[in-house]
């Protein structure tokens, strides 16, 4: 625990310093990277740590960028209505989680798919409150230039990132991340054990929407303008479970390493097909999930070997 | 009579529901795999449709007999040459396996036929009959129809046919079913094939009907999912009666809610059904 902590603080310190360099380009690649890791580290803990295959990052997204974008509409100062846009995120997942969970499998990963849909087009129809179709404009936040703006927001998705990363260190070495990991190797035999199976997965569902509202909210207030389709976009779930795949399920890092890599691999990607960019996307997808089933992490190890930690080295 | 002529709406509706989700059904039960690509085919289907009858005059009723094998050999070279090699792999894997796929279908259909909406408009018309204070589409009357045969003809070859009853025989149990001789791969090959059928010529059918576009794949995929929860898994009465209530759940929803909130109702449905009764209205255990 205490490397994962060193390592954490490490590369964070390093991120830190990216805005010393000034230049807007990387300020913004930066802040969606942060984003996107963000995404990727809360995925974790429901697909990479439980194992259940929860498209439902979405839904998150969009729930906590609406409900902070609405509560800044409302005048509320914009730290507060990130922290209201959270609160409704970890709401929603526990009622969400409570009903969803106990679904497994591919019934599991369609509903959870679904309830983006819902939501838009529930946001659509509330059109006095999100103004619908419409979308909706945000305050621009009163600083003394755009490059200030640009700092800090990314220091704001920088602070998140790194909470969500303690988080998940946290919960790895917990008795939390222990139980998640019993439910994914087995869950009925876990139950049997007196694992109080729907408490820790529900437990992780909420880990796992709590810091995507947090992000869908601090996303909409460095956009200025949300409307549904942008952030209740699918891809919003594929993404973050193409980068923990990419970089390794269920470690702590993995999910670090896929979003910088899948970023890179976008940022190129748009830049060259702009027309053809999610088939490539696809493309993409399609080979790492046929020749690298395990992400990159896996490439450090024997062929064969365990991808997780033995349970017995932990502490429970 | 308003609520006569929503009925009829609901089950013309629902025969075609169920040609879309009885291939999604087949697939799901017999190789554990969720083809995300189902939405995409259907769109494909309909585009076919719509090019044979704009450029070469073949009607779109006929254009059945052209998208059934090109969609039987799409869905065989596709199973056979990727999802094949991830069969048994985790629910997460296949699944984001058929959705690269999906993405890269839609993207190219995006790109060939751009967004806009096309629909296949028949000149002259066929107009309507009436059925007593009922209207009945023509148009709409014949693709319910045809989309019930061509379901019920799926349940023939899976109850009837040689290859059939190997495809049962697999989905029952596949160690047993190699043990008897049967060749697993080339009949996942089959099944996937035949779902990317059901597929590709309800794309037609539907393409009469609703303005096509490439954007529209995902919706017609969760219909498909819906109805494959509501009818049970694998079943092809299932997906019968899976479709024609999800039909018959949207034209009333839509009469008493609103047409916008139809997701919303599906989901609700949805949520309900595996909450209640998980194996759905005619779920049993490895019966095709």
């Amino acid at each position: 625990m205490r490397r994962s902590a060193y390592i954490a603080a490490a590369i964070f310190a390093l991120v830190a310093l990216v805005p010393l360099a000034g230049e807007m380009y990387w300020l913004r690649l930066g802040t969606i990277m942060l984003m996107y890791s963000i995404l990727a580290m809360s995925w974790n803990f429901i697909g990479g740590m439980a194992g259940y295959p929860s498209f439902a990052s979405a839904a998150f997204f969009g729930l906590g960028a609406y409900a902070g974008a609405v509560s800044q509409k409302l005048a509320m100062p914009m730290v507060l209505a990130w922290g209201i846009a959270g609160l409704a995120s970890l709401l929603f997942a526990a009622l969400l989680g409570l009903a969803l969970l106990r679904l497994r499998g591919h019934y599991f990963a369609i509903a959870s798919l679904v309830v983006a849909e819902v939501l838009r087009e529930l946001v659509n129809s509330a059109t006095d409150l999100t103004g619908g179709g419409m979308g909706l404009n945000l305050p621009v936040p009163r600083m003394a230039s755009v490059q200030a703006q640009a700092v800090f927001f990314y220091y704001a998705m920088l602070i998140l990132a790194a909470v969500t990363l303690a988080a998940m260190i946290l919960t790895t070495h917990s008795k939390l991340g222990f139980g998640l990991r019993c439910i994914k190797q087995n869950e009925s035999a876990a139950d049997m054990l007196g694992v109080n199976t729907t408490f820790y997965k529900v437990s992780g569902f909420m880990l796992s929407g709590v810091f995507v509202g947090f992000a869908g909210a601090i996303y909409a207030s460095w956009v200025h303008y949300i409307e549904p389709p942008d952030v209740f976009d699918v891809l919003y779930s594929i993404k973050p479970v193409v980068m923990v795949l990419l970089g390794g399920l269920g470690s702590v890092f993995g999910p670090l390493l896929g979003a910088g890599l899948y970023l890179s691999l976008e940022e190129l990607v748009w830049r060259r097909f702009l027309e053809v960019h999610t088939g490539v996307l696809g493309l993409l997808i399609v080979l790492l999930v046929v020749f690298l089933p395990r992400g990159l992490i896996a490439l450090r190890r024997a062929p064969g070997a365990a991808q997780e930690k033995p349970l017995s080295r932990v502490k429970a | 009579m308003l609520y006569l002529q929503i009925l009829a709406n609901g089950l013309m509706l629902g025969g075609l529901y169920a040609c879309i989700g009885a291939g999604f059904s087949l697939v799901w039960g017999v190789l554990n795999v969720i083809n995300i690509l189902h939405g995409s085919f259907i769109v494909l289907g309909g585009y076919l449709a719509f090019y044979a009858y704009s450029v070469a005059g073949i009607h779109p009723f006929f254009s059945l007999l052209i998208a059934a094998p090109v969609f039987f050999a799409l869905g065989y070279i596709v199973q056979s040459g990727l999802v094949n090699r991830m069969i048994g792999a985790p629910v997460l894997l296949t699944l984001t396996l058929t959705f690269g796929l999906d993405l890269m279908l839609s993207n190219g259909m995006l790109a060939a036929f751009t967004a806009d909406f096309k629909k296949v408009s028949l000149d002259p018309p066929l107009g309507a009959v009436l059925a007593g204070p009922v209207v009945l589409p023509v148009d709409r009357l014949i693709a319910m129809v045809l989309a019930l045969a061509l379901v019920g003809l799926l349940y023939l070859t899976l109850s009837r046919s040689r290859i059939g009853r190997a495809i049962v025989a697999v989905r029952m149990d596949r160690e047993a079913a190699a043990l008897m001789g049967v060749r697993v791969k080339t009949v996942y090959a089959i099944t996937f094939g035949l779902g990317a059928l059901m597929a590709g010529v309800s794309g037609p059918l539907l393409a009469m009907i609703f303005p096509i576009s490439p954007l529209s794949g995902s919706a017609y995929l969760s219909k498909a999912f819906v109805v494959c929860v509501l009818g049970g898994l694998g079943s092809v009465p299932g997906a019968l009666v899976g479709g024609l209530a999800l039909g018959l759940a949207e034209s009333f929803g839509s009469l008493w809610l609103g047409p916008e909130h139809a997701t919303t109702l599906s989901f609700v449905l949805l949520i309900l059904i595996l909450l209640v009764r998980p194996e759905g209205l005619l779920g049993r255990k490895g019966y095709a």
